[in-house]
């Protein structure tokens, strides 16, 4: 393949990023141990994984706001470590939590984020007022922004990032907090942004996101990747979620667990989580296999493939969920 | 400055215009004090011949220096905490232009309030007797004051984890004005005390300014000061300057 661009090595020439090993640690907490990431010019790769896992570790690393303890990672062609001017540079961040200043309006935030790329001012001008209408908020353009819905936010933040025409998005969990309807206009965005030829680092605990938006998925638990690929790929290994059966009391409860192997209880509530691929004839069999052992069974909901499903298949243990209660418990 | 800079001191002059408690509590509170001191308090203190206004006025300046920092403390840790300085980072922001942003907005505003103070000491029937060249001399002294104890206060907004406590970390530099001879001479002052009035920075600085504006500079406390506000600068500054490139 011909490199265009005379900065970027024959082999890598269409690597967004790439890191190999990357490894952290706060004190004596491992946050990532050993991280191998490629992603393609072009594409929108999306780590998913649980709080804690390490998500916003990775990008402030990739980003250059954090110093990794070993590894190499090379973002749009540059050394994170040794060429983070170049690095910022090509890049742009749309961090969890809006990186906006509450104190100016909309179009002020922009335009500050103008003056800082120094960009000339009568094309300075017109770029604010793209960008305004672009995602929207020309309405409230003069309002203090500290006054904007958790979505709007979020729109002015991506905003505020692409007023330095960035190749490569990091996104730390755009829709956090969303409601559905805002989570879908930034989906939205993000496939136009895609489509106009950048490529999108997006972290996420949702996996219905990741399967919207991303090329490709690498699944994050407590700092090691445990599955990557492309989404399809990903859900075959979690065929069909699972169903979930309610019980009268702890004695039906321990009955369904021995002759349901794999399956996974909660006591608490009575309930156990059976894996399965939400077919009519797995369903029927798992029904009957009930019903030959007489087990009461109170409620039956069959359920999408969550993250909690994909963490199950894929560690075999902890459920996020789980992990995170018990982090709770020992901090 | 670089441009860096003067972008960032234009966003807090935003900032400034649109809170206007900053303003209340660095302009309009150091007045109400005065007031307080000179019409309340000030026939009740005998501070050795001569209108209280006289006497008062260089301490007031100070009290108006250290009544704005809480703001400027809170700005920067405001900053901090929310997103936006990781913003500033990725974008290749020249490292200390957020920091010195704060500094020349500190310093400005706090011009404005010891300007104010000293109009309202005039119409008090404020006396000085130094000449311009007096005058001069105490406002650089003022300015050097000024730079030295913001960027302390920058450090400490940089230091605090909350808002929150970068407000009450300034608390120490509002209360050590009364401790010095600001409001009445430390030789006044009981045992211990009195002791520490004399070898805190503030008495030299107040010293320091009462001599221009009375024509009679006391070089002694003047290099005192000086000597003070470079040695807060420098703390201020490299420990500003290594908790910002110290945090992600």
């Amino acid at each position: 393949m011909v490199s265009v661009r005379p900065r970027i090595v024959a082999g890598m020439t269409n690597l967004a990023i790439m890191a190999s090993g990357l490894k952290k640690a706060y004190k004596n907490t491992v946050v990532l141990d050993g991280i191998d990431l490629d992603v393609r010019t072009g594409t929108v790769f999306s780590l998913l994984g649980p709080n804690g896992a390490g998500k916003t570790t990775t990008v402030n690393v990739l980003t250059t706001l954090l110093r990794m303890d070993s590894g190499t990672a090379r973002v749009a062609g540059y050394d994170v470590a040794t060429e983070p001017k170049q690095v910022r540079s090509a890049i742009g961040v749309t961090g969890q939590f809006a990186s906006v200043d509450e104190l100016l309006s909309g179009r002020e935030n922009l335009q500050l984020m103008v003056d800082l790329h120094h960009l000339k001012r009568g094309e300075g001008k017109k770029v604010v007022e793209r960008l305004l209408q672009r995602f929207e908020l020309e309405e409230s353009a003069d309002k203090q922004s500290s006054t904007y819905s958790g979505g709007m936010r979020r729109k002015l933040d991506l905003a505020m990032t692409l007023v330095g025409r960035p190749q490569i998005i990091f996104l730390d969990e755009p829709t956090t907090g969303l409601d559905p309807r805002s989570r879908r206009t930034m989906w939205n965005i993000v496939r136009e942004l895609v489509a106009d030829g950048m490529t999108i680092f997006l972290t996420t605990q949702y996996l219905d996101e990741a399967d919207q938006l991303a090329d490709k998925i690498a699944v994050l638990d407590q700092g090691r990747l445990v599955a990557e690929g492309a989404p399809e790929q990903l859900k075959r290994r979690i065929p069909g979620g699972h169903v979930q059966l309610r019980f009268p009391a702890a004695a039906q409860l321990g009955a369904a667990l021995r002759v349901l192997p794999g399956s996974t209880p909660d006591p608490e509530s009575l309930t156990l989580r059976v894996p399965s691929d939400g077919g009519v004839q797995s369903l029927r069999n798992l029904l009957e296999r009930l019903d030959e052992y007489a087990i009461d069974v109170e409620e039956f909901t069959v359920q999408m493939p969550d993250l909690d499903d994909v963490f199950l298949a894929l560690t075999g243990d902890s459920s996020p969920a789980a992990e995170s209660e018990m982090e709770v418990i020992t901090t | 400055m670089s441009s860096d800079s003067a972008i960032m001191l234009r966003r807090n002059f935003k900032h400034t215009l649109r809170n206007p408690v900053t303003v209340f509590n660095a302009i309009l509170m150091p007045i109400i004090m005065m007031l307080m001191f000179v019409y309340v308090f000030g026939d009740a203190f005998n501070v050795g011949g001569g209108d209280y206004i006289n006497y008062a006025t260089p301490g007031m300046l100070i009290l108006a220096i250290v009544y704005g920092l809480s703001a400027t403390a809170v700005a920067v840790s405001s900053d901090m905490t929310k997103g936006i300085i990781n913003r500033f980072k990725v974008m290749d922001v020249s490292r200390g232009a957020v920091l010195t942003g704060h500094v020349v907005t500190t310093m400005v505003r706090t011009t404005l309030a010891l300007t104010a103070i000293i109009a309202v000491a005039f119409l008090l029937g404020f006396s000085p007797t130094g000449s311009l060249l007096d005058w001069l001399a105490a406002g650089g002294v003022l300015l050097l004051v000024v730079l030295a104890v913001s960027w302390l206060t920058v450090a400490f907004g940089l230091a605090a984890k909350t808002q929150e406590s970068a407000g009450f970390a300034t608390v120490p530099l509002i209360m050590l004005p009364f401790f010095s001879s600001a409001i009445v001479p430390a030789d006044k002052m009981g045992a211990g005390i009195r002791e520490f009035a004399h070898y805190q920075p503030f008495t030299s600085i107040i010293e320091s300014i009462r001599g221009f504006f009375i024509g009679a500079p006391n070089t002694g406390q003047t290099l005192a000061a000086i000597a003070w506000s470079l040695g807060i600068a420098l703390v201020g500054y490299i420990w500003a300057r290594s908790t910002f490139n110290a945090q992600a």
